[in-house]
């Protein structure tokens, strides 16, 4: 066990590398320069600050002088929110993220299985063709169709809850809904499938011969096997809440790491990109080695190895 | 089967639409949010602009851009899978780690960083050759290429498993025994075996381009002013829409345009999974 999580740390190590070589370069590719504004800047002034900012000399030397402050844990200067560094706007902007982001998963895992089981429980039935339907909708329709609409009826006309904004619990409602939304639907699809399935099995039909009641044979024993699909999916599942939060922070203009996050791609900012794509990257390596090993411990006739 | 006719039906408004409508339509007027009315069926945006005629540009382009990134991917993850599957042994391995690794990296997050390096450079490239014409597209040309070049994966590992069931089997051996070449093989053999699930899966891939396309337009570095496309007409509505103005007809219109399409091919994709799947045959 502990072999493979070492191993999968230095996957983690050699996926970063390549990332921040990536975005290095990337940013260096863009023409123009962090500095460039409508007036061009007197070069001595320019030189200083490119020298501030510790981006004068050979590109390369900038490149392993860059990778040297990373192991030291520091992010740098951001190049647009002057005299600010990287690692502190991370510290305000990720929690954040992560409050939504959490939010959303809890939700779309909850909600998703909740409403699975129910449509395999009660297959062919209303409930089950309704949930489908509603579930087709919800993939269907990415979040900056769902996020508006959503705004466009509980906030502009019914005036029952924020267009957007951060800090009361009321705010937080629609944006976690809709980054939610269409993550409980595909999970509420894996799980009736897989519950479907489990239902047919032999230990089902030992449960129900003892005589239990019918809710605890679904939600004890079936769900037991039924969920493994969908603790499988919770990797990718983190990926795309932190996508897709992109997206619902720019539209409920929240001030989490997406809106910088685009803010820097569109403003140069290499140093603030370099710190949250890496940040992106570990989260995503670290969750999916997570439920790599949450599904050995719940299926133990896998065997972890690699 | 009502997909089918929905899809054809949108897929026909948007080529012959923006011809149909009085030329006015395209431009910038005084008229700017104006509501739904009879010159106007969806009203106006911003800079006076005819939302229907915007929201027809606009399903051009999301299509054309779907259905070519799609194309580009198709192409990409066939050809990717079946000789990783025909070649097996370690060059498969090889070439399924590599999709693993690609699979691992957050696809979106690199292609917008991607296209907004890319873009000025291809842009200056195209006035230096002369392709001056062609400028205003270049964003069109990029994300097809982009969008292409990393959907391909889960086609090139639906194809692998494919090949890797179909290889075992007898006509593959009997055309081996007979002395074909290999690629008479994935030519003649191989491929009519795998069209029907490689068209399945084109069909889906189809709306998550167009998913890709809108969410990197919504974000700001795909398709731009003045072409159109669906995520940037939502980009612009959710920009304007506040609880002072209920300007809602910028947000429905391509809200629903872009949905039904979406749902449309999500509908006939699944429906021809089922066809094809004999395990979801009752």
């Amino acid at each position: 066990m502990i072999r493979f999580i070492a191993k999968r740390m230095l996957g983690l190590m050699a996926i970063l590398f390549c990332v921040v070589s990536i975005t290095f370069f990337l940013i260096r590719l863009m023409p123009g320069g962090p500095f460039d504004r409508e007036r061009k800047l007197p070069e001595h002034i320019e030189k200083a600050l490119l020298a501030r900012y510790k981006l004068d000399g050979p590109i390369l030397n900038q490149y392993f002088g860059y990778l040297g402050d990373l192991l030291h844990g520091d992010l740098r200067l951001s190049t647009k929110y002057r005299d600010r560094s990287v690692n502190e706007i991370l510290a305000d902007a990720l929690p954040v993220s992560a409050t939504l982001g959490g939010i959303a998963f809890v939700l779309a895992t909850a909600g998703g299985v909740l409403v699975g089981s129910l449509a395999a429980a009660y297959q062919h039935s209303w409930i089950d063709r309704s949930a489908m339907l509603a579930a087709l909708f919800a993939i269907s329709l990415p979040s900056f169709v769902i996020g508006p609409l959503l705004i466009l009826i509980f906030a502009i006309y019914s005036q029952l809850l924020p267009v957007g904004g951060w800090g009361t619990i009321k705010s937080l409602i629609l944006p976690s809904i809709t980054l939610a939304a269409p993550y409980a639907a595909y999970i509420a699809r894996l799980t009736r499938a897989s519950m479907l399935e489990a239902l047919t099995q032999d230990f089902v039909r030992t449960a129900r011969a003892k005589g239990l009641p019918e809710s605890q044979v679904i939600y004890k024993h079936a769900l037991k096997v039924a969920i493994l699909p969908v603790v499988s999916f919770l990797g990718p599942l983190a990926a795309n809440l932190l996508t897709g939060s992109i997206v619902v922070e720019n539209i409920f203009s929240i001030p989490g790491a997406g809106g910088f996050f685009v803010n820097s791609v569109l403003n140069r900012d290499g140093f603030l990109l370099g710190g949250i794509v890496i940040v992106y990257c570990v989260l995503l390596v670290v969750f999916n080695l997570v439920v790599d090993i949450l599904y050995g411990w719940l299926d133990r006739r896998i065997v972890l190895y690699g | 089967m009502v997909s089918l006719l929905l899809l054809v039906l949108v897929a026909v408004a948007a080529v012959l639409g923006p011809y149909l409508l009085p030329a006015t339509d395209a431009n910038v007027s005084q008229a700017s949010f104006l509501p739904p009315s009879q010159v106007h069926p969806f009203g106006t945006d911003l800079n006076g602009r005819d939302l229907l005629y915007r929201v027809l540009l606009g399903a051009q382009i999301s299509l054309l851009v779907g259905i070519a990134g799609a194309a580009v991917s198709f192409a990409i993850g066939t050809t990717y899978g079946m000789v990783a599957g025909y070649l097996g042994g370690s060059v498969d391995s090889i070439m399924m780690r590599l999709v693993d690794i690609l699979y691992a990296i957050p696809r979106l997050i690199f292609l917008l960083i991607l296209i907004s390096a890319v873009d000025p450079i291809l842009r200056a490239n195209m006035i230096a050759h002369g392709f001056q014409s062609l400028v205003g597209y270049s964003k069109i040309f990029l994300l097809v290429a982009c969008l292409g070049f990393t959907e391909w994966l889960t086609m090139a590992r639906i194809i692998r498993g494919q090949v890797l069931s179909l290889k075992s089997q007898e006509f593959v051996m009997a055309a081996r025994s007979v002395g074909q070449s290999h690629w008479n093989i994935i030519w003649q053999h191989l491929l009519p075996n795998l069209v029907g699930v490689a068209i399945v899966y084109l069909t889906l891939t189809v709306p998550s381009v167009i998913l890709d396309e809108s969410f990197l337009s919504f974000l700001g570095v795909g398709i731009q002013a003045p072409l159109a496309s669906w995520g940037l007409l939502l980009s612009d509505a959710a920009q304007v829409i506040n609880p002072i103005k209920g300007y809602w007809w910028l947000l429905v219109f391509p809200a629903v345009a872009m949905g039904s399409t979406l749902l449309a091919l999500n509908f006939l994709g699944d429906g021809l999974r089922d066809a094809f799947d004999p395990r979801q045959r009752k």
